[in-house]
């Protein structure tokens, strides 16, 4: 397969399948924004340094500003818009940032709860030292560092129960 | 970013004939190559996606050592038992660098690969001056901020430093990169850049590293990677060590001793002078220092980045004092 103009691509999003058309260029995250209305997920640097891209694929955390939308191809890929139950009921991570109010202006949220749901599974979330490593990740320009650092403690604690 | 061409290669075979090709670059986990396309530093024509590759990730430890396949991805090695175990200071190494989601993407061939993170080198618009990037146009960095950059291996054309981690511990340990048929120590895979810093890889057009391997010794097993950095995580080094030692029966004296340097020169540093002054000799805190010294043999700084030279021996001393005290 080779092509420099539009090429047709498979994605798998939330369970979803999608078809569309992109640039080889396109990278997932302007897909998931512009092409697919998902949002949810943020750009922030567009460089890989901040985080607010945080988004899975194949159930591990990656950065969707540095990843290709041909390269997610035939994987199954997860987004904020992905974690809620159907129902509406909120992850266990989502409902902890709420509980710790663990955010001020929210442009960071997004890819911070996606990494947290990673960092928990990953089981890297035994103490606070180890949840700041492991969330170095995402930068909060409001510094609510202390609140992320609570609310991914509370999370990983009732996921563990 | 310029649009490109997206090539999905089926076999390596492919691959090497593919990125031969003017203009193609491999794609891996794109991490760094995806960052440097929106910089307008990397313009690839067509980009060859080696990620579909099967067999390339494999990773196997065995009392020989380890072969990591070029596909492996940072977090997969870090995180592996037997790396732990035997090879302490690449799992260090790579868990101490970039992000975690970063590493989950990141692939080891392409670690490798990684480019210098020289501000003037990203930033074309505002410096067109790099010899890495344009040869022959000059360095902006010399006579500009060089709080960052390297203190040995540097050149009048160019002075940006190696950023990367792994490659810091591979080169202590005396690691192979493979390509293809043909291997090369990493020592010699990363090149200084002289006259010609655009070059930094002893890699051909054509050629694809297929893995990387490490041989088991007794010093990679006691080993660590100690890295000082601006801030506590997700940061480049400001001067970082790998050591691995292998003592005596007794205990006390240094029979082997390998010392690599990362964040202070323009590719991974061995420290062979701090080697070769402590082997033979008893591990003893004012010796080690002494002999730490000459990690930085014949450094040249370029003033804001002065205190790299008075840094690195002080890591390369607290790394190798450290792993003493396990003894």
């Amino acid at each position: 397969m080779t092509s420099k103009t539009r090429i047709p691509i498979q994605l798998q999003i939330n369970g979803r399948q999608h078809e569309l058309e992109v640039e080889p260029r396109v990278t997932l995250l302007d897909a998931l924004r512009d092409h697919l209305g998902l949002t949810g997920t943020k750009k922030g640097c567009d460089h890989g340094q901040c985080g607010a891209c945080t988004v899975h694929v194949d159930g591990e955390r990656v950065l969707a500003c540095l990843t290709l939308a041909v390269q997610a191809e035939g994987r199954a890929v997860t987004s904020i818009e992905g974690l809620a139950q159907e129902d509406g009921t909120l992850h266990a991570v989502q409902a902890a940032f709420l509980e710790q109010d663990a955010f001020q202006c929210g442009y960071c949220t997004p890819g911070q709860i996606m990494s947290a749901v990673a960092c928990i599974r990953e089981g890297h979330a035994g103490s606070d030292d180890e949840i700041r490593e492991y969330m170095a990740g995402n930068l909060c320009r409001c510094g609510a560092y202390p609140h992320i650092v609570a609310a991914v403690r509370q999370a990983a604690a009732e996921v563990a129960s | 970013m310029r649009d490109f061409s997206y090539l999905r290669a089926s076999s390596v075979d492919a691959a090497q004939l593919a990125s031969a090709l003017p203009g193609a670059m491999l794609l891996a986990g794109g991490t760094t190559l995806v960052d440097l396309a929106k910089c307008g530093v990397a313009e690839p024509d067509t980009l060859v996606d080696i990620t579909h590759l099967k067999g390339l990730d494999a990773i196997t430890v065995d009392d020989r050592g380890a072969t990591i396949g070029a596909l492996a991805k940072m977090s997969g090695v870090a995180d592996h038992a037997d790396i732990k175990s035997r090879f302490p200071a690449v799992s260090e190494a790579l868990w101490q660098a970039a992000s975690a989601q970063i590493r989950n993407m990141a692939t080891i061939g392409g670690n490798l690969m990684q480019r210098t993170r020289c501000p003037y080198f990203r930033d074309g618009e505002n410096f067109p001056a790099c010899n890495k990037r344009a040869p022959g146009s000059g360095c902006s960095a010399i006579g500009g901020v060089t709080r960052g950059h390297a203190v040995l291996g540097t050149s009048e054309a160019c002075i940006a430093t190696y950023p990367g981690d792994l490659a810091v511990a591979l080169v202590a340990f005396d690691a192979l990169v493979h390509l293809g048929d043909r291997q090369v120590a990493v020592d010699d895979f990363f090149l200084l850049p002289g006259a010609t810093p655009e070059r930094e890889h002893a890699i051909q057009p054509g050629e694809v590293i297929t893995a990387i391997s490490i041989p088991g010794t007794p010093a990679a097993r006691r080993s660590t990677y100690l890295k000082v950095r601006d801030r506590q995580s997700y940061e480049f080094a400001a001067a970082s060590a790998a050591v691995g030692i292998e003592f005596e029966a007794d205990g006390r004296t240094i029979r082997d001793l390998r010392v690599a340097l990362g964040g202070v020169a323009t590719k991974p540093w061995r420290a062979r002078g701090v080697e070769e002054a402590l082997r033979g000799k008893v591990l003893e805190p004012d010796a080690v220092k002494r002999a730490s010294l000459l990690a930085v043999e014949g450094a040249v700084d370029h003033g804001a980045n002065h205190y790299k030279i008075e840094l690195a021996p002080r890591v390369v001393a607290r790394a190798i004092l450290k792993l003493g005290e396990t003894a």
